[in-house]
């Protein structure tokens, strides 16, 4: 059974690095250290990765930060970052104030 | 690795988490298994994260005012992790007389089940919460309601659960519940078997699907529900908000986002493919029942939408049963949406009924056959 799905530690202890402090996520300032902790606290897949530490949930939705986090998370697990799957993108496909969104019911003239 | 344990749970929901967790701390050994790629990838990490007592059928009540009382005040300390829980109380608003009415009626209702819930004027829930919309002439308070993060409360449980031994599997759907001499032994999915000297089913909707393998039926079905939220904003309010007409839901949270939660009528109509997709009309509805009462978020940016599945009971209350034709079955289902906040209370009666303990409060309104025919 592989080792996602098992969630056994077999992935040693954590160990700090230099660059722990390295911002990963700006929008929400989630650091590669938090990153890499929560994959040690059990935290194996894209999708419990962000709604532990929220990375790739503000306003750019983790365009900017997906794959590098994904990355750092692999490598924490000791497999490949192809084995990760992305997690889900969400409607809208980008910021939209309340009163924008909550208008679909008027005719536009 | 074998694959016995003391305790096979099925769902690795905040149910089946806080169930794990409670075990564990007593000794037990647990398999937890789940069928999704992700730990609590139901309803656990997709709700409004409501701590309410208000508005609960009185059979639920007990377990909504114990957990607040005793064990969602102390509960990131015990998990050592912030579950960002606020006490900061529930309003639920109303802007007409029958508005109102229906508040007066709740509030009632709740007031004989020995909960402290008034019903106060416009002005006091503006003092209360400023940022109502002067549209507001009443609302119902209950001072000792909250919220918390149901990502973190979920996984905070899953992660002091896996510190204390539990075994999580996921990817692993279980399609059967088999009997060994008359009583519930086995797990199986569909890669191998799991074997308990306890099994809990605690799997949402599905649960009905597994149960039946048993020869149990739970007269439930399930709605899609939709929860948005928004960029993040200075500290404006925390207490939990809902409407008379339950046009929205929710509240503030740590990050400064809104967590707003509610529905467009369609919620039991919705096709199911599988997985819970947000609809095109939900959000905005929502949006629409927002500004009604909080017209000061009307710039605020909406950043993302979701959607859950709600195992609904045709009682709307859930079932937490052994089950007399299956010894070493425990039913945790049916939560009509109303679980998270039950969740810490729930995990501790699982765990006593399974040790044999006489569980701390009385459930056995929430029997798995209470269900009679109308007539």
């Amino acid at each position: 059974m592989s080792k996602l799905k098992e969630r056994m530690s077999g992935i040693g202890e954590f160990m700090s690095q230099p660059d722990d402090q390295l911002i990963i996520c700006r929008c929400e300032e989630i650091t590669k250290g938090e990153i890499r902790k929560a994959v040690h606290d059990g935290m194996f897949t894209m999708t419990e990765i962000r709604r532990y530490l929220r990375t790739g949930m503000g306003l750019c939705q983790g365009l900017t930060c997906a794959s590098m986090v994904k990355r750092i998370v692999a490598r924490e697990l000791l497999i490949s970052s192809m084995e990760l799957e992305p997690a889900v993108s969400r409607a809208p496909m980008r910021p939209v104030e309340m009163k924008i969104f909550g208008n679909e019911e008027k005719e536009v003239k | 690795m074998g694959n016995c344990a003391d305790v096979v749970i099925i769902g690795s929901g905040i149910i089946g988490n806080s169930t794990a967790y409670y075990l564990a701390k007593q000794g037990c050994s647990v398999i937890v298994l789940e069928k999704s790629n992700h730990i609590g990838n139901g309803g656990s990490s997709r709700n409004g994260g409501g701590v309410r007592q208000s508005g609960r059928d009185i059979r639920e009540l007990p377990l909504a005012m114990y957990g607040v009382k005793n064990l969602w005040p102390t509960l990131s300390e015990e998990l050592e992790m912030d579950v960002e829980y606020y006490q900061e109380g529930n309003l639920r608003l109303g802007k007409t007389d029958e508005h109102i009415n229906i508040l007066q009626g709740l509030t009632d209702k709740a007031v004989s089940s020995g909960l402290d819930v008034q019903m106060i004027d416009g002005f006091r829930a503006k003092e209360i919460c400023p940022y109502l919309s002067d549209e507001v002439i009443g609302a119902s308070w209950c001072p000792t309601d909250g919220h918390a993060n149901p990502m973190l409360a979920t996984l905070a449980y899953y992660r002091k659960a896996r510190q204390l031994g539990v075994r999580f599997i996921t990817g692993e759907d279980a399609v059967e519940i088999r009997k060994i001499r008359g009583k519930a032994r086995q797990v199986v999915t569909s890669k191998t078997i799991y074997e308990g000297e306890t099994i809990i089913l605690a799997a949402g909707y599905d649960s009905r699907k597994i149960a039946s393998t048993t020869g149990i039926d739970i007269p439930m079905t399930q709605a899609a529900l939709e929860v948005l939220v928004t960029e993040a904003q200075a500290p404006m309010f925390y207490q939990m908000l809902g409407t008379a007409k339950a046009d929205f839901y929710g509240h503030q949270s740590t990050h400064g986002s809104f967590v707003f939660g509610g529905s467009s009528g369609y919620e039991d109509m919705n096709k199911d493919n599988g997985m819970p997709v947000t609809t095109s009309i939900t959000a905005s509805c929502i949006c629409r029942g927002i500004m009604k009462y909080f017209p000061c978020l009307e710039d605020v940016k909406i950043v993302r939408v979701w959607a859950g599945w709600i195992d609904v009971c045709v009682d709307h209350v859930p079932v937490i049963s052994k089950v007399e034709e299956v010894p070493g079955l425990i039913l945790a289902c049916a939560f009509s949406g109303h679980g998270f906040g039950i969740a810490p209370t729930v995990g501790t009666l699982l765990s006593q009924l399974v040790v044999g303990e006489e569980t701390v409060l009385d459930i056995s309104e929430l029997r798995y056959d209470r269900f009679r025919a109308k007539i």
